[in-house]
């Protein structure tokens, strides 16, 4: 069953395009790894679908149903929820109390009534899902102390309360330590396989992405250059050409700039 | 993690104080009490703007209503039955907060401060131009009833005293709740990052206009019980400098605790009343000082004295 499906997608800033013309298709269930290099539209892709950015043309289809232009809002309680580069997060409140305004919020319900936000149930189901994360012991922490890996995974487990039939990831490994990565990926990927929900995630790293994603679409220059089964993705000629050298490119500049 | 609320009964207790307090407080130092708990309120609804991260500078627009409704209603129409003064005040608070709520929602930050300085300025222009009110002076009220009954003009101030401690303490009951509840939360999730809770499919503008409306309530109460207790209103209580004061106050108490704005407003009209007596030219400078050792010394407010609990705790 498809679930997203985009029809000649763009997205133009002045005479910047930053997206042209992109046509994608998503199945139920399906985990797509989105590679391309710095500024190829990668994220402008995922604002568009998340109402964040309107397409300058183009439709998108959820289920079926014509969801362009729609707020963040709308689009979330539809059902697909984000994560962010950056993780976007409540950064003067407990990593606990984080977990439970998401859960609060995402419940599709009037936020209204007096009744305490901070009751033992949600609580104790919030700790049970921070748990699933391996992050409970952060959970009394204020956000602004957290290391970056666990914010991630919090910007993500939030991301992930609402269980979201599609879940867009905005690199959700960058600024994570590489030791540290696979095993971010692999709680992420546990929590996207208890609620079903199909993954979209956008990746630098080819390793991670030749382990977790089925399907690869390649973006080069708002267009996309590639999309097909990860294995033949990887070593497609303008792949390589256009976006693992470049990968590779990157990788070294990093290193440099590390030593 | 769940830490104990004490804070509910503390604010029974404290009310059943304020409440024996009528029988030894001496006139000046109840009306003074009135005054500052009518302020309280205003200033409380100040403080859930603020933990939404908005600073209004023009709650004095809805202070001045609250009076205004009192007044005109009182000396023009002859309704002094407080309860029913009581409901048109919020009603007609509701209303007009409502309709600019819609507009002041999309603001943030300085812009939205000085568009509620402008909507309160436009008030005060209006009723400096209205001769009928009494133009700058403004005009006295006719005493207050409540159900057919008039208290001795003597006593009026006991009564008022009464009536005002309990409707705070019902307001501060209610907003205690309501800071512990997911809307509450929901103001602190939006001064924090409002992108996050677009996200989690809540409307922040929504959320902003309803803290509005109850910020506005909370500040027309606070105005009709300073205009029954004074006995006159003046278009001096839309003025920014009012407003001002009300920000002075938020900043003194601080916004951690639903009991400070009360405590805040206490000290301010304590300060204000002795740096009155004090140096009667120029009790400004008074509150300036006072001011400005708050800022550097107790950025929180008063509450930064107290010694500070594990993050989180139960704001």
């Amino acid at each position: 069953m498809v679930i997203l499906e985009t029809k000649g997608l763009s997205k133009s800033f002045g005479a910047v395009t930053a997206a042209s013309e992109i046509n994608v298709v998503i199945n139920e269930g399906e985990v797509v790894g989105v590679i391309g290099s710095n500024g190829a539209g990668k994220t402008t892709f995922i604002n568009m679908v998340t109402g964040y950015l309107k397409p300058s043309e183009g439709t998108i289809y959820y289920r079926g149903k014509n969801i362009t232009g729609l707020s963040p809002r709308k689009i979330t309680r539809a059902g697909i929820c984000r994560s962010f580069q950056i993780a976007q997060l409540f950064k003067e409140l407990t990593t606990l109390e984080n977990m439970v305004i998401a859960f609060r919020m995402l419940e599709n319900k009037r936020l209204g009534g007096f009744a305490p936000l901070l009751t033992e149930k949600s609580v104790e189901q919030s700790l049970k899902e921070l748990k699933e994360y391996g992050i409970d012991e952060y959970s009394d922490a204020v956000v602004a102390t957290l290391p970056q890996g666990v914010r991630k995974l919090l910007d993500i487990a939030m991301a992930l309360a609402g269980q979201p039939a599609l879940l867009l990831l905005d690199e959700p490994t960058s600024g994570v330590a590489i030791d540290e990565k696979f095993d971010l990926m692999d709680t992420v990927m546990n929590a996207v396989n208890r609620t079903g929900a199909a993954t979209l995630f956008v990746e630098h790293d080819m390793e991670i992405i030749e382990k977790y994603a089925t399907r690869v679409i390649a973006f080069y220059d708002g267009s996309i250059i590639v999309d097909a089964p990860t294995s033949e993705a990887m070593v497609h000629p303008d792949v390589k050409e256009y976006i693992i050298g470049t990968e590779l490119h990157r990788h070294t500049e990093e290193s440099l700039d590390n030593v | 993690m769940l830490s104990q609320d004490t804070t509910s009964r503390n604010l029974w207790i404290a009310m059943c104080a304020f409440v024996l307090l009528a029988f030894f407080l001496p006139n000046w130092l109840s009306f003074l009490t009135t005054v500052a708990l009518a302020k309280g309120l205003v200033v409380l609804g100040l403080v859930l703007l603020m933990r939404t991260g908005l600073v209004s500078f023009g709650q004095g627009l809805y202070y001045c209503l609250g009076g205004y409704v009192v007044g005109i209603l009182g000396t023009y129409l002859g309704v002094t039955d407080v309860a029913i003064l009581l409901v048109i005040t919020i009603v007609s608070s509701i209303v007009i907060s409502f309709l600019l709520g819609l507009l002041l929602c999309r603001y943030r930050e300085i812009f939205f401060a000085m568009l509620t300085m402008a909507f309160s300025m436009i008030l005060y222009g209006i009723l400096v131009k209205s001769e009928i009110f009494g133009s700058t002076d403004g005009f006295n009220i006719e005493p207050a009833s409540l159900m057919g009954w008039h208290p001795a003009i003597e006593s009026l101030g006991t009564w008022i005293y009464l009536f005002t401690v309990m409707l705070t303490f019902l307001f501060l009951q209610g907003m205690h709740r309501y800071f512990r509840s997911p809307l509450g939360f929901a103001g602190k999730a939006i001064r924090e990052n409002e992108i996050r809770v677009e996200y989690l499919g809540v409307s922040p503008k929504k959320v902003i206009l309803l803290k509005y409306v109850i910020a506005a309530v909370l500040a027309a109460v606070g105005g009709a019980l300073t205009a029954m207790v004074a006995g006159h209103v003046d278009p001096e209580m839309a003025f920014w400098t009012t407003s001002g004061e009300f920000v002075f106050i938020a900043l003194l108490g601080g916004i951690t605790h639903v009991a400070a704005p009360i405590i805040g407003a206490i000290i301010f009209e304590i300060i204000r009343t002795f740096a009155f007596d004090l140096a009667p030219y120029s009790w400004q400078m008074i509150l300036g000082g006072a001011l400005l050792l708050i800022i550097f010394f107790l950025p929180n407010g008063l509450w930064s004295l107290l010694p500070t609990r594990k993050s989180g705790g139960s704001l």
